[in-house]
């Protein structure tokens, strides 16, 4: 059993907005790409260019497909399509952490990330099967477990521009989904975006306390019916001619 | 607590190299991070977007990260390869680049003295156009294009005939002020990082997303309000809203008036050789009714305030202004929300909903921007006024037959709303606004041993500039300028193979491609293709398709189907330009060029294409490619990109040029260090517009003459919009009997109902025996990847490695389907049997799967029971290059009939359960791979 920090100085986290999400997997293979070469032992791939195809990721997208119910004033709502990036929520009571028999995972405390020291991994699984979110990845040629680090090799690095010390999903992101920050500071512009916004914990009943946030999808399809809209098109004459007599008199006053 | 000390800084890399990407056609900037490998060697370790760069700045897609599995892909060709087994068996030998030039110089020589045009020269994802063609041109062969006539000329012609630009990489949302954004059609490639920057940052502000496309996927997944309309009834969709719009008066008149042809004179008499042509004064100027004097005068006169309405009788012919015309047309009831409703799927009272949100966000949102300008008429305007809403368009609205209307059909609801070119608005990028007419028309006069008399592709202006030989034989093998489709700007690379097989209208020699996978997801009918490519005369005993010559840098399913390659570089291994001349990356506030470099140097006998080219053309003599003295003019396409000029003081890239005074922006002579120049700049060129130009590009002075100054035009060139577009009504009139330049009589009729000089809706379902088979099928291509190039990669294999067929809820009760099933797809020309999902946000009579996913067994270093072979497939097997018979005796070509591109999106099946087979249906046997295939497992670091 490995214990948790009672408290950290900061919440190191991410923000990702499900409205502006277009599942596009840049952060997939940004974080791929970059904590291949970083951090740890690479990220492997198992058959990369046969059948069953697999490898180790940090980050992944799932897609959903969501049928709003019936309303009476939507009758037939359309089916909507949801993007969902998921990595390690960097919870405050991660389950991941208490359940590791060697220690080898453990939650800063300057920042909150949890990370795994691989040295001290001896590749059980137990924490992966402990995390409610699916997360963690066992390396399979290295036998070591990976997770987000949410670029603890980035963040702080001063070979880095400081523009640059975010993580690289979050660097690299191009519909601005992504955010990071200190969600542990009110003031932050991360917990400013998430009272703005609604933010929500992935599977709060999970007990988790996840600090990543997801700002949720703004209503879809809810432009007004036509009725509220019809002033905007009131129409100026009923026959063709009315209109060429509409436009004259709309010329004389241009 | 005991943590772990880590290193919180270790080193990112040991040097930054920055260059251009090519994992799609975006080309953002990116930095290539360099480390050195325990041998001590520098290898490409990570790849991010370059902030600075003017496409991307930063950010970057997944494919685009997924660039190092690209570079070190097992699928790369190693050395020139000639074909030693019969066609199709990828059976090959290495050879050296001596042997594999000789071999092409002896087949291409004879050729070039005898007849230029049994050479096809064709090149697909070539991002290096004006390159390509002046060699073609140089050859002297007329057959020469990209792959524009497949992809996206109705796009491209529609917008450049329309307005003078279009949509995709030539112009973008003005994403700064914009409130109402419209994305129309499927696919989501083209300019998609910035389309997703500019998605992200409106929202971000609140403004709305409104995406139609039957597909809800991607961009149209985050868009506000989802329209899932019928696939191919967008022109409809769009000409109800143009009728909602006029009906209301909610159009810009200010603008109509001063910008666009709608105030123009238009012949209205019927038994006139001119009945419906424009007026025009003795310089060929369009001519108005002036609102202040009531005469008629050329429309670009100082002071003139053209008449939407005043009509005009001469010599007994009265002319009047294409705006009646268009009211006559658009407020008929034909157009109504509730006549169209039904054959867009959509409700009437939506329909009205969303023209009224457009009017109320154009009109009661309108707003100024404090910025003095002055137009081509002189007249200077306080401030420049702004329409908060903007449209853009993906390929699908535009492979149908119907396309080129429908595009037309946008362009015009958006000049209605005089949304074009203003704040809020559509903008164009430099080069553009440029219109047709400043644009070359097409050249096909040949000499055998001599260049071209100019260049291949262009825009014709009427029956005159069609392309065909004294014998009245077409000009082109592939048929573009002709009666059958007129307006083919891009030529039409789908139906090369096809008629230079039937010897149609003749046969050729060598068939001579780039990067264009036509033995497989570039066809239409892969399978009749690959018999085309392998069936052989039995007289001779030779293909019937004599010689192919092939370049890619993978080994893709067309390189078993060619005769002689030659093994292109990856991107970070070559040179390249994204140029004014050509397809740049320029943005709506500035111009912008770009190199690519070697960041690193292969590590196999492979040579850049257009390196090939230029010591092939020097090997030829080719004039353009050999110094008088006989030597060759330029070593390699490096030397080629600095010292080439097309006209003087403008080559292929237009930063650091020489001037006088050290080096300058646009115009300049030859600078030996440009590339230098570039590579320290991060790999590209920006020269940024100046306030007061960036907006009314088309008529705003101070633009036309900056552009003047940058190259970009030798002259300034405003112009109107044409929302009637003269050269279709000359079709029409030549169709109609008059005229010289007649077409055949079978196309008389067809001509005249499509050839409608303002934009029409045609339904494509009857030709396509929509009745028998009432289900559309579409693809799209997954934003991380890029075609078939992306299949290899073992990074991005992972997200997309089969493509299951999506079928809509609804059909899949009526089937009695469940997920994983398997369907058997039926079309007039095929059947595939292959893995299904259901997906609900889908319009309920299309279905649909990922583009290129599908792989033939031995291709791309793939193993033979890779997803991508076993379960991956190809709509194209559903798809001929012909629509079915009518019974009229004759085949139609399955394109538009204006401009010729391929119609994919017309595809008509239906499904039906099928048992589950042992792989997708039809299975080809493997090909022998050149390469063998990758390895095992990956782990790749290339630092410690």
């Amino acid at each position: 059993m490995t214990t948790l920090p009672t408290q950290t100085q900061k919440k190191l986290g991410l923000v990702i907005d499900l409205d502006t999400c277009v599942g596009c997997h840049a952060c997939v293979i940004s974080c791929k790409g970059w904590n291949t070469e970083n951090y740890g032992a690479p990220l492997s791939d198992q058959n990369a260019y046969g059948a069953d195809n697999s490898g180790t990721f940090l980050n992944r997208v799932h897609s959903f497909e969501v049928q709003p119910l019936a309303a009476s004033e939507k009758v037939q709502p359309a089916a909507q399509t949801i993007h969902l990036p998921k990595s390690c929520l960097h919870c405050e009571d991660a389950p991941c952490v208490t359940v590791c028999p060697t220690g080898a995972s453990y939650k800063r405390v300057e920042d909150g990330i949890v990370l795994v020291n691989e040295s001290d991994c001896i590749g059980c699984g137990l924490c992966a099967w402990a995390c409610p979110y699916g997360a963690r990845e066992l390396d399979q040629e290295e036998g070591v477990m990976k997770k987000c680090t949410l670029c603890v090799d980035r963040i702080y690095n001063e070979n880095l521009p400081e523009v640059d010390r975010v993580p690289s999903c979050v660097r690299t992101c191009p519909s601005g989904a992504r955010h990071f920050g200190d969600l542990g500071d009110e003031n932050s512009d991360v917990s400013k975006l998430v009272a703005e916004r609604g933010g929500m914990d992935l599977m709060p009943e999970q007990g988790t306390k996840p600090v990543n946030q997801y700002l949720p999808p703004r209503p879809k399809d809810a432009l007004p019916e036509f009725d509220v809209l019809a002033p905007f098109l009131a129409p100026i004459a009923e026959e063709p001619t009315g209109f060429l007599g509409w436009l004259d008199k709309t010329l004389e006053k241009l | 607590m005991n943590q772990p000390k880590i290193d919180l800084s270790p080193k990112v890399s040991d040097e930054i190299r920055k260059t251009t990407c090519y994992m799609c056609a975006c080309r953002c900037g990116i930095n290539v991070h360099m480390k050195k490998d325990p041998l001590g060697d520098l290898k490409v370790a990570y790849i991010e977007g370059n902030r600075d760069h003017p496409v991307n700045q930063g950010v970057l897609c997944a494919k685009g990260s997924a660039g190092i599995m690209q570079v070190n892909a097992p699928s790369r060709l190693r050395a020139p390869l000639k074909r030693v087994g019969p066609r199709g068996s990828g059976e090959f030998e290495e050879i050296s680049w001596d042997e594999a030039l000789q071999i092409a110089a002896d087949w291409l020589e004879p050729i070039r003295k005898e007849d230029p045009s049994k050479l096809a020269f064709f090149t697909g994802r070539d991002q290096s156009q004006s390159f390509t063609s002046f060699w073609a041109q140089n050859f002297g062969t007329p057959n020469y294009a990209a792959h524009g006539g497949f992809c996206s000329v109705n796009m491209a012609a529609a917008g450049i005939y329309t307005m003078g630009g279009a949509f995709w990489e030539f112009g973008q949302p003005d994403w700064d002020y914009t409130k109402l954004f419209m994305l129309f059609g499927v696919a989501e490639d083209h300019d998609s990082n910035p389309i997703k920057m500019g998605i992200g940052k409106i929202k971000a502000r609140g403004a709305r997303v409104i995406g139609v496309n039957p597909i809800r996927t991607g961009y149209n997944a985050v868009a506000d309000d989802w329209v899932g309309i019928t696939p191919g009834t967008d022109g409809l969709f769009i000409l109800a809203m143009v009728h909602c719009l006029m009906k209301a008066g909610k159009i810009d008149l200010d603008y109509l008036a001063q910008y666009t042809d709608a105030p123009v004179l238009v012949n209205c008499d019927e038994k006139s050789p001119e009945f419906g042509l424009l007026m025009r004064d003795e310089d060929g100027k369009e001519l108005v009714i002036d609102r202040v004097s009531g005469k008629l005068t050329a429309f670009d006169k100082p002071g003139v305030k053209p008449d939407l309405s005043a009509t005009h009788r001469i010599a007994g012919v009265t002319h009047r202004p294409v705006f009646h015309k268009m009211a006559e047309r658009y407020l008929s009831d034909e157009y109504a929300p509730e006549a169209v409703a039904d054959r867009c799927g959509i409700p009437a009272t939506r329909i009205r909903a969303i023209a009224a949100e457009i009017a109320r966000v154009a009109f009661e949102e309108e707003f100024e921007l404090d910025i003095e300008w002055t137009d081509f008429r002189g007249e200077t305007h306080k401030t420049m006024k702004g329409r908060p809403v903007s449209f853009h368009s993906m390929r699908g609205i535009s492979a149908h037959a119907n396309g080129f209307q429908t595009c037309r059909a946008l362009h015009t609801l958006q000049i209605l709303l005089g949304t074009v070119e203003v704040p809020g608005g559509f903008r164009f990028k430099p080069p553009y606004p440029k219109p047709a007419k400043a644009h070359p028309r097409p050249h096909t006069g040949m000499n055998p041993g001599q260049p071209l008399n100019g260049p291949h592709l262009g825009f014709v202006q009427g029956p005159e500039d069609l392309a065909y030989r004294e014998d009245g034989v077409p000009a082109r093998i592939d048929k573009a300028f002709t009666w059958e489709n007129p307006m083919s700007s891009h030529g039409l690379m789908h139906m090369v193979i096809s008629n230079a097989y039937a010897g149609d209208p003749y046969k050729i020699d060598t068939l001579f491609m780039y990067m264009a996978n036509m033995s497989w997801n570039s066809s239409m009918n892969t399978r009749g293709v690959i018999e085309m490519l392998t069936d052989k005369n039995e007289e001779t005993g030779e293909y019937v398709i004599p010689r192919i010559i092939y370049s890619d840098a993978y080994s893709s399913e067309m390189v078993a189907y060619s005769d002689l390659i030659f093994p292109d570089a990856t991107y970070l291994e070559r040179h390249d330009c994204i140029s004014l001349l050509d397809r740049p990356i320029c943005e709506a506030d500035a111009a912008a060029d770009a190199i690519r470099w070697p960041v690193i140097e292969p590590d196999r006998d492979v040579r850049g294409f257009q390196t090939v080219l230029c010591q092939l053309g020097a090997k030829m003599g080719l004039p353009g490619f050999t110094n008088d003295d006989g030597t060759a003019k330029y070593e390699d396409y490096a030397d080629y990109i600095v010292n080439h000029e097309r006209r003087p003081g403008i080559g292929p890239l237009a930063g650091w040029r020489m001037g006088e005074n050290g080096t300058q922006s646009g115009r300049g002579g030859v600078n030996a260090s440009q590339l230098d120049n570039y590579i320290e700049n991060g790999g590209f060129f920006v020269e940024h517009i100046p306030e007061g130009a960036n907006y009314y590009k088309p008529w705003n002075t101070k633009y036309q003459d900056w552009a003047v100054g940058m190259g970009i035009y030798d002259s300034p060139q405003p112009y109107l919009f044409s929302l009637y577009v003269e050269p279709m009504r000359k079709f029409q009139l030549a169709a109609e009997g008059h005229g010289e330049h007649q077409p055949p009589d079978h196309l008389r009729e067809r001509i005249k109902a499509t050839m409608d000089p303002l934009p029409i809706w045609y339904s494509n379902d009857a030709d396509n025996k929509g009745d028998e088979y009432p289900i559309t099928a579409l693809t799209q291509r997954p934003m991380a990847m890029y075609h078939s190039w992306g299949s290899q990669n073992a990074w991005l294999r992972q997200l997309h490695g089969h493509n299951p067929l999506y079928i809509p809820t609804k059909l899949m009760k009526e089937h009695g389907l469940k997920d994983e099933d398997w369907v058997k797809v039926t079309s007039p020309h095929g059947e595939i049997t292959v893995p299904i999902l259901e997906m609900a946000a889908l319009n309920e009579n299309t279905i649909w799967t990922w583009n290129a996913i599908g792989k033939r067994k031995g291709a791309w270093a793939l193993e033979e029971d890779a997803p991508e072979a076993t379960k991956g497939f190809l709509l194209n097997h559903l798809i001929h290059e012909l629509l079915p018979p009518k019974g009229d005796g004759l085949r139609w070509a399955n394109s538009d009939p204006i401009t010729g591109q391929a119609a994919w999106f017309d595809l008509k099946v239906r499904i039906e359960k099928a048992a589950v087979p042992n792989e997708s249906q039809p299975s080809l046997p493997p090909i022998k791979s050149p390469v063998g295939t990758g390895p095992k497992n990956l782990a790749w670091k290339v630092g410690k």
